[in-house]
């Protein structure tokens, strides 16, 4: 079983985020479980939702309390709250920030994290060019699937025009194609 | 059709499939998402003639629900916590007058303090309404209950509550199978009412009974929940015939052979419980798990059978009737009576506190060792109870508990801001 739990802020799609990662696990045949950390939704108050990835039915129904994967959508919150918490020893950690390790003051949290399984990418800002708003949790998608290799971008751009349609389903899609090329330290060309 | 949806989406989707005449509603978190994709399929003339009716309260929904009913419609409705609550003239109405209505309850706890979380309180108020109570422990079975609901409540002329538990199914993504239309029309016929409110056959429902025969009248209800005791798990068995799964039905056995220690629950802990079961069986444990899938009627002959080898029972459930203790634990020690097996009531989940596998270990340790008490709670922070308890008992003008007691305590927002300690 593969488990990610996503940090973001209310109006940031946390929850979209975990949905759509669930049916792009689907779309690849897995069992995926997605969930809310069920508090009361409000604009800038940090939000923490969850998705289990499994090849068999998936029945536990606890929290996330040790992630293989965490997704921080709003790097300020590394000072609100222990976002680390429970994170494996190999996990991976996506981060919507190009900022060093020193600057987001999280060394001492990651740099025993193997290689590779740091990875920032400013994900607000290809959303802003893509979709027009800085809204960045369809990208990050694109960046988990680069950097963990549990599910191909084309599922996650699957699941994004499942839940989106027309020029803001394209424009995520943009957007996850953009982060997925970033997290490998690529740029597109027609970005 | 394998579909990767939301609980509360895979529920409207099911209801849909039954065909309903009459939806009565009034929105209340966490069944809203059931309601509004009702109200969605309506629009968009995916319930063919369905009357989709957003009323003002739900004490007048579930009223619309009785009219609606009794005049022969195939009636939904859904509610929870203090909605339902509200409705409560009405729930003891529609059983009492024998009226085939299915609601959802999207379990949700009952404040004061007020608290939008899951647990069983809010069904366990109506558990001696007269309604038949089903509880599902997954997405899928929720939506395949849905389907048998209409059906058992059709059969017998008594409403039928399927209970999800809110949040933690209503708003979970997972799988399911999403039966066709034809499947769906298979199984269920169309609504044949035992009693319909008709101008051109006209007779009354609802008369006023008097103590010459109110104590008959109330027999016969409690009969209708006897003869429910073989009807559900007929229509479980009419349902995998022709959905092929297993759905429903009155209790589930998971590794109860041989267990000496056998966990009984409902609703959706029970997966979390049953991977801590796969777990301690791994290890060697005599440890196993049944579920209770309708709770009213009360399936005490089938539990009984199904634990009948164990030394002990630990009941886990997420009600509680204050002053006195569990609310499912009491139903199983009066069913288990004169069989010496040992209960124990361990109330969990309160108002959406999780559930986690690691304390479900140490209780079960703990269970196994012959150490649990008849009565705990799991994961109550006793340094925080003691000091409240201090601080009432050192002034009497202490002032309001919950505010007190929210600024002593730690929230672990890493993984949400109901829980707390859990993991630790």
């Amino acid at each position: 079983m593969f488990q990610v739990r996503l940090h973001g802020r209310g109006g940031q799609g946390v929850v979209t985020a975990a949905e759509m990662l669930s049916i792009a696990g689907f779309n690849e045949g897995k069992h995926a479980q997605a969930f809310p950390s069920f508090g009361s939704e409000r604009t800038g108050a940090p939000v923490v939702s969850f998705c289990r990835l499994d090849d068999r039915e998936i029945r536990r129904r606890e929290p996330i309390l040790e992630p293989d994967c965490l997704i921080v959508q709003d790097p300020t919150l590394f000072h609100a709250l222990d976002v680390f918490q429970g994170l494996k020893p190999g996990g991976y950690l996506l981060i919507n920030s190009t900022k060093s390790w020193e600057e987001l003051g999280i060394v001492d949290k990651v740099s025993h994290l193997p290689e590779g399984h740091v990875v920032g990418i400013n994900a607000s800002a290809l959303a802003k060019q893509h979709v027009g708003r800085p809204v960045p949790n369809a990208a990050l998608l694109g960046g988990f699937a680069a950097i963990t290799g549990e599910i191909h971008l084309e599922s996650v751009e699957k699941a994004i025009s499942t839940k989106f349609g027309g020029k803001i389903a394209a424009g995520n899609i943009a957007a996850a194609r953009a982060a997925h090329a970033a997290a490998f330290g690529e740029e597109l060309e027609d970005a | 059709m394998l579909k990767q949806l939301e609980g509360s989406h895979a529920v409207a989707e099911a209801i849909a499939l039954c065909r309903p005449e009459v939806i009565c509603v009034y929105p209340i978190s966490p069944q809203t998402h059931i309601v509004e994709h009702c109200g969605e399929l309506v629009r968009k003339g995916e319930m063919g003639n369905c009357e989709y009716m957003n009323v003002e309260s739900e004490f007048a929904a579930l009223s619309a629900c009785i009219g609606s009913s009794a005049c022969g419609a195939r009636t939904y409705t859904a509610t929870a916590s203090q909605g339902l609550l509200y409705m409560a003239e009405a729930v003891y109405n529609a059983s009492g007058l024998g009226l085939p209505i299915v609601m959802t309850v999207a379990n949700r706890a009952i404040g004061a303090p007020i608290n939008i979380w899951n647990d069983h309180t809010d069904s366990m108020s109506m558990r001696d309404a007269g309604w038949i109570q089903l509880f599902a422990e997954t997405n899928q079975e929720a939506l395949d209950l849905h389907i048998q609901a209409f059906k058992i409540a059709e059969r017998l002329s008594q409403p039928v509550m399927v209970c999800m538990d809110g949040f933690i199914l209503t708003h979970a993504y997972e799988r399911v199978d999403m039966p066709t239309q034809e499947q769906v029309d298979q199984f269920l016929p169309p609504f044949q009412a035992q009693q319909v409110l008709d101008p051109v056959n006209p007779y009354s429902i609802g008369a006023m009974v008097g103590p010459e025969a109110f104590t008959e009248v109330r027999y016969l209800a409690h009969e209708k929940q006897l003869q429910a005791l073989d009807v559900i798990p007929e229509i479980a068995s009419e349902f995998k015939e022709i959905f092929g799964r297993d759905s429903g039905g009155l209790i589930r056995e998971y590794e109860t052979e041989g267990a000496d220690t056998i966990i009984v629950t409902l609703g959706s802990v029970a997966g979390t419980v049953k991977d801590t079961v796969d777990e301690m069986r791994a290890a060697g444990k005599k440890i196993g798990v049944v579920t209770v899938g309708s709770f009213r009627p009360f399936p005490s002959a089938q539990l009984r059978e199904a634990v009948k080898n164990a030394k002990q029972v630990v009941v886990l459930e997420k009600s509680f009737a204050l002053g006195f203790g569990g609310v499912v634990a009491n139903n199983i020690m009066m069913s288990l009576q004169g069989t010496g097996i040992h209960v124990h009531t361990v109330v969990a989940g309160l108002g959406g506190r999780p559930i986690t596998m690691p304390s479900l270990h140490k209780l079960f340790e703990k269970a196994l060792a012959d150490e649990l008490e008849d009565m705990q709670f799991l994961d109550l922070q006793w340094d925080i109870v003691n000091a409240e308890l201090a601080r009432q008992r050192a002034q009497i003008n202490s002032g309001p508990v919950a505010e007190s007691i929210l600024k002593n305590i730690q929230v672990d927002t890493a993984y949400g801001g109901a829980a707390s300690h859990a993991a630790t």
